[in-house]
């Protein structure tokens, strides 16, 4: 048995008494969401919080709420529970792409979107994902809330731009139409992290043509999307040829590092070959969504 | 006769079916498993009990220069700090290993690989023990490391053991089997020769229960009971007489339920030896529980061999020879787990299934800066190692003379009426037919239109691979004459006893971490006097109840222990003929046996069941001269030869050529343990195999930097398989019993996971035969298999 350091525990009751349990107990306090990055890491004595604050109690955290142009997601919603929802399906399938590669049931079951974002792991999915679907991250402080686009919330790896004493509530996803999104990850088995991922979103205008594009890497040392291989798809149709072209710039952005799960060549030859199979998806999905929106249309 | 396998219901327990004796049921022990009521050494709890963590080294090489305990000692909860100048006044700090080398308990001059034993601290609870560990402060001076085994034997190297006197370099020990000079001359005259160099790289058993000890020594008789995890109880009885002084008669091991063992359970560990010092000392009992990364960083390595591989063939594809030199990475330690005289335990079984004209090897062992350990993973001491060898040999001479690799198998196997086959290396092959089981896996997995299907997906730019691997296993050790672990005999006791009302208990000395002894064994009693398996109780892991024996490892309980249980019962059978000739006032020899019952010949309706007899042997019948009244037996078992279990196993993958991603579709295995006790636990011993070896061809492997860091030392970075990557297993069977062993059987507990690695990785390779890649070593994970694509495969290590 991996015994952490000695702590103490307290379960929060209310949003406002998380924020003021956070606040009373200062630097050395951490909440604990699923746990399922914060205990491994306390077990390691990685992490030695003298207080952990429980949110597990705040129901009010844990919803997926559909709206007209965006979805919201409480900072609670469990993996399994993004990866068990018709909505998600429907608007974000490169969410359900990731959260099939997340992990294993077991730690889906509590590891939560919230705590994936707050930890801030340079190999976590789901900060590839919000990255390319443009989230927003709503958080809450003893001063009142605060609305972050990804590149605001994420301040590097392992760091966000959130106070000791402040809370991640809601993530907000924009619907976007005759859009398609995708996500692919190589591991070396299941439920093990990234040796690289790819994810994409991509909104077609009505000719057809590549409206807006998001492209973002998981594992090779990037933070936010990659401009220099959107740009060449931006107003173009969608051919093989620019995939192929947006997987080289994709590749050539990254700054992988050689580990146990590879070597840099690799990961680059990685980052190039998944840029273009998730491009090359999020199309088909999109052309799919703008047929259906054609016919109800 | 062929037999492919059927995958029928299992007769419930209870069920008019079920077998008395051999047969499908479910297992006895399962009840207690499934309802979480097994009972572990970490579930031991007694009055008073203190809890001991263990101080391990953080780099790989260095002096200790000073410790200082105080502050830890200060810590309120801390009753006690040992060190390795406390234990060198104990005469303890050095422990023999199983291979006639020495292994620190705790350091006392200088740390030998990262995660070595440093101090032992013992307090009211695990939580002060784990936190005063902080509390110890140890100066090191860090040494230079040896860290590749390539370079163990260089001039200059660092002297790992420089403790021992005269010692110079890192050499263990050079051994070889066959004969050189004809080898060379097979050689010399052969028409094909390929050569190759594989490596089977570190792995670990990492068993389900971490290792782990409760040790409770009572002052005033001087008693020791000692719970631990161990495979074999009784040689660990002896051996803690001899370390500890402790006489033998007032030791006392129990081994409860063990999860999971591998052969990561044969071997003493310091931490037991602590918990033991620790009760001495502190006069209360201490449990000791490493947890999972002290279990993957310091306990029993597997592998580590460097194997050069020559073959040699006729051009026609007639296998002629086969020699290999290996380097043996043996860790800081020599504490591998083998018989005596064989240092590289059964590696000279390398020659495989094949009739060949000569063979030879040489295999070198070297210290490096690592851990202690090895023959550990279900490898038959080093079976795994010689499959994998000659296994990829045989494949890489198919592709060299262009023949199908199944063709070149069937051309040159053992064929059955060469049996008993004495091979060139000095092994004595009881029984086989290969080229049936080999013709039934093909069968199984349509191999002509799997091969046609290979075709068509070539032509695509497709990469499927079909790999096949036929292995011979050697298991079962004894006899006694050649075989022993520190001096220790490998031959087995088994004691029954049937009570008055005809329920029986039998004892056995071997333990089990998993395989289901308490069905087995039962149901071969049942099989020889026939009461119902589930009228006989299993009793093992117990030394003050159970007879002597070497003990669970190298598939040995079968084909050892399960003949000695064979034998007693045939003891106690042909006693109760005694008993039941008295009983019905005629002679023995007018009797006739059917199971359970002796009757008169010539008048069935009157007889004995064992029940009767029993009663009558503890009741009030007169019984013969020489018969004492009761129906007990015991037996020592000393096998004549090993047993020769053997397989083949056909393996499906895809790989994704954009990725390098390995996917096993199909695995196809035919096993061939001789008589099938209860197909249900030989299946679930093959499919744990089988997933062994997916994790050994596609991801496990214990790493080290150059500093000597152990970087597998987390299930984050020591993976295992999981059932998302296995396929449906398909198993089937054939049938070729023992003839020296009293019921057939041959043992089968690490048959698929000595034979799944190279018919994975032939499979992969395969796969990759249109790149042009013709070898490259395990672990095929996507990193390497995509660089073996590009031309740029390497060692692991
Ligand atoms: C075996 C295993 C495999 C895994 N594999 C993957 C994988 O392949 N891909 C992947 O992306 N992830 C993986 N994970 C991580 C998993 O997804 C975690 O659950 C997730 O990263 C963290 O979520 P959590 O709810 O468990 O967070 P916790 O562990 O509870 O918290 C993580 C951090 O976030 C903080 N935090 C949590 N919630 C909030 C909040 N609302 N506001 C402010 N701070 C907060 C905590 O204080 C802590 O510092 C794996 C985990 C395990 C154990």
């Amino acid at each position: 048995m991996q015994i952490p350091a000695q702590f103490d525990y307290v379960r929060a009751s209310t949003i406002d008494n998380a924020i003021a349990l956070l606040d009373k107990h200062g630097e050395e306090a951490r909440v604990v969401a699923g746990g399922h990055s914060l205990l491994p890491m306390m077990k390691l004595r990685l992490a030695r919080p003298e207080w952990l604050i429980d949110i597990n109690d705040l129901f009010e955290l844990d919803f997926i709420l559909p709206e007209a142009t965006r979805l919201r997601v409480g900072a609670m919603t469990r993996h399994s529970a993004l990866l068990g929802s018709a909505d998600v399906a429907r608007l974000f399938p490169i969410v359900i792409d990731a959260e099939r590669v997340i992990a294993d049931p077991i730690v889906r079951n509590r590891g939560t979107i919230g705590g994936s974002l707050c930890q801030a792991d340079p190999a976590e999915d789901l900060a590839t994902v919000c990255d390319v679907l443009r989230a927003e991250a709503i958080v809450r402080g003893p001063g009142g809330g605060r609305i972050l686009s990804m590149d605001e919330f994420h301040k590097g790896p392992y760091e966000t731009s959130l106070a000791h004493n402040e809370l991640l509530v809601e993530i907000r996803f924009p619907v976007r139409p005759r859009s398609g999104s995708a996500y692919e990850k190589v591991e070396r088995r299941v439920g093990d992290w990234a040796v690289v991922a790819a994810g994409a979103a991509v909104s077609l205008a009505e000719d057809g043509t590549v409206d807006d594009v998001a492209i973002g890497l998981t594992a090779v040392g990037l933070d936010g999307t990659i401009d220099e291989a959107e740009t060449v798809l931006r107003g173009q149709q969608p051919t093989e040829e620019l995939f192929e072209e947006a997987g080289r710039l994709a590749a050539m952005a990254s700054l992988p590092v050689a580990d146990q799960r590879g070597p840099v060549d690799y990961k680059r030859h990685l980052a190039d070959e998944l840029t273009r199979r998730v491009l090359r998806r999020a199309c088909e999905r999109a052309l799919a969504a703008q047929s259906t929106t054609t016919q109800e249309g | 006769m062929t037999i492919t396998e059927v995958h029928a219901p299992n007769p419930a327990a209870g069920d008019a079916d079920r077998p008395i004796g051999y047969g499908r049921i479910q297992r006895k022990e399962d009840p207690r498993f499934v309802r979480g009521k097994g009972h572990y050494v970490d579930d031991i709890v007694l009055p008073g009990m203190l809890h001991g963590a263990i101080l391990r080294s953080p780099v790989a090489h260095a002096r200790l220069v000073s410790i200082d305990t105080s502050r830890a000692l200060a810590h309120p909860g801390v009753v006690a700090v040992i060190t390795g100048q406390d234990l060198l006044g104990l005469k303890l700090a050095w422990a023999p290993t199983l291979s006639a080398d020495v292994q620190a308990v705790l350091v006392t001059d200088k740390v030998r690989f990262q995660g070595q034993e440093v101090a032992f601290v013992i307090a009211e609870d695990r939580y002060a023990a784990r936190d005063a560990l902080e509390l110890i402060d140890v100066d090191y001076d860090v040494l230079t490391p040896v860290i590749d085994a390539r370079h163990a034997l260089d001039p200059g190297a660092p002297v790992i053991r420089d403790e021992i006197e005269g010692r110079t370099d890192n050499h263990i020990f050079d051994w070889e089997a066959g004969n050189a000079a004809e080898t060379d001359a097979v050689f010399a005259s052969a028409d094909v020769i390929v050569k190759q160099e594989i490596v089977y790289p570190r792995s670990h058993p990492a068993p389900m229960e971490t290792c782990g000890a409760v040790a409770d020594f009572e002052p005033i008789e001087g008693a020791l009971t000692l719970y631990e995890t161990s495979q074999a109880p009784h040689a660990h009885r002896t051996l803690f007489a001899i370390v500890s002084g402790i006489p033998e008669h007032k030791i006392r091991i129990v081994s409860p339920d063990i999860g999971g063992g591998f052969g990561n359970k044969v071997g003493i560990y310091p931490g037991y030896i602590l918990a033991v010092v620790g009760s001495i000392v502190t006069g209360r009992p201490v449990k000791w529980v490493e947890d999972r990364s002290e279990n993957l960083m310091s306990t029993s390595f597997a592998r580590d061999y460097i194997m050069q591989g020559e073959i040699a063939a006729t051009k026609e594809g007639k296998i002629l020879a086969l020699r290999t030199n290996v380097l043996a990475d043996h860790g800081a330690f020599n504490a591998t787990a083998q018989p005596t005289k064989y240092p590289a335990g059964f590696f000279h079984i390398f020659t495989g299934s094949y009739d060949l004209e000569a063979a030879h090897c040489k295999v070198t062992g070297v210290y490096t800066n690592k851990a202690p350990g090895g023959v550990a993973y279900a490898c038959s001491f080093r079976v795994t190692e010689a499959v994998l060898l000659v296994e990829r040999m045989v494949d890489i001479l198919a592709r060299k003379l262009e023949m199908d690799p199944a063709e070149l198998r069937l051309k040159n196997l053992i064929k059955p009426e060469q049996f008993p086959y004495k091979n060139k290396t000095g092994w004595e092959y009881d029984s086989g037919n290969y080229e049936r089981a080999l013709r039934l896996s093909m069968e199984m997995a349509g191999y002509d239109e799997l091969r046609r299907e290979q075709k068509e997906k070539r032509a695509r730019g497709e990469l499927m691979g079909i790999g096949i691997s036929f292995f011979t296993e050697t298991v079962g050790a004894g006899p006694r004459k050649h075989m022993d672990i520190v001096g220790l005999g490998m031959a087995d006791g088994a004691e029954l006893r049937i009570h008055p009302t005809g329920k029986a208990v039998v004892r056995i000395s071997v333990q089990s971490q998993g395989q289901g002894h308490e069905t087995t064994f039962a149901q071969i009693v049942a099989e020889e006097i026939g009461i119902p398996p589930e009228d006989i109780d299993v009793v093992h892991g117990d030394t003050d109840q159970t007879p002597f024996g070497l003990g669970t490892y190298g598939s040995r309980s079968t084909p050892v222990s399960g003949a000695a249980v064979a034998l007693v019962a045939r003891k106690v059978r042909e006693k109760a003929k005694f008993i039941a000739a008295a009983m019905l006032e005629t002679r023995p020899e007018d009797l006739e046996w059917e199971k359970g019952r002796w009757f008169v010949k010539g008048d069935p309706s009157v007889g004995k069941t064992m029940a009767e007899i029993a009663m009558g042997a503890h009741g009030t019948v007169t019984l013969p001269e020489g018969i004492d009244g009761n129906l007990d037996a015991e037996v020592t078992y000393d096998p004549p030869n090993l047993t020769f279990p053997f397989g083949a196993y056909i393996c499906v993958v895809d790989i994704d050529p954009g990725t390098g991603h390995v996917k096993v579709r199909r695995f196809i295995a035919v096993d061939d343990c001789g008589t099938r006790i209860n197909p249900m636990i030989i299946e679930g011993q093959v499919h744990g195999g089988l997933t062994d070896g997916v994790g050994m061809a596609l991801m496990q492997f214990i790493e080290f930097d150059e500093s000597g860091n152990n970087l597998g030392g987390s299930f984050m970075d020591y993976l295992i398989p999981t059932a998302m990557e296995v396929p449906n297993w398909e198993t089937g069977f054939t049938v070729t019993p023992s003839p020296h062993h009293p019921i057939g059987a041959k043992g089968v507990g690490e048959s698929a996971t000595v034979g799944s690695p190279p018919a994975i990785l032939n499979a992969v390779v395969d796969a990759l035969a249109p790149l042009g890649v013709t070898h490259m070593d395990m672990p095929c994970t996507p990193a390497r298999v995509w660089a073996a694509m590009q031309g740029r495969a390497t060692p692991p290590i």
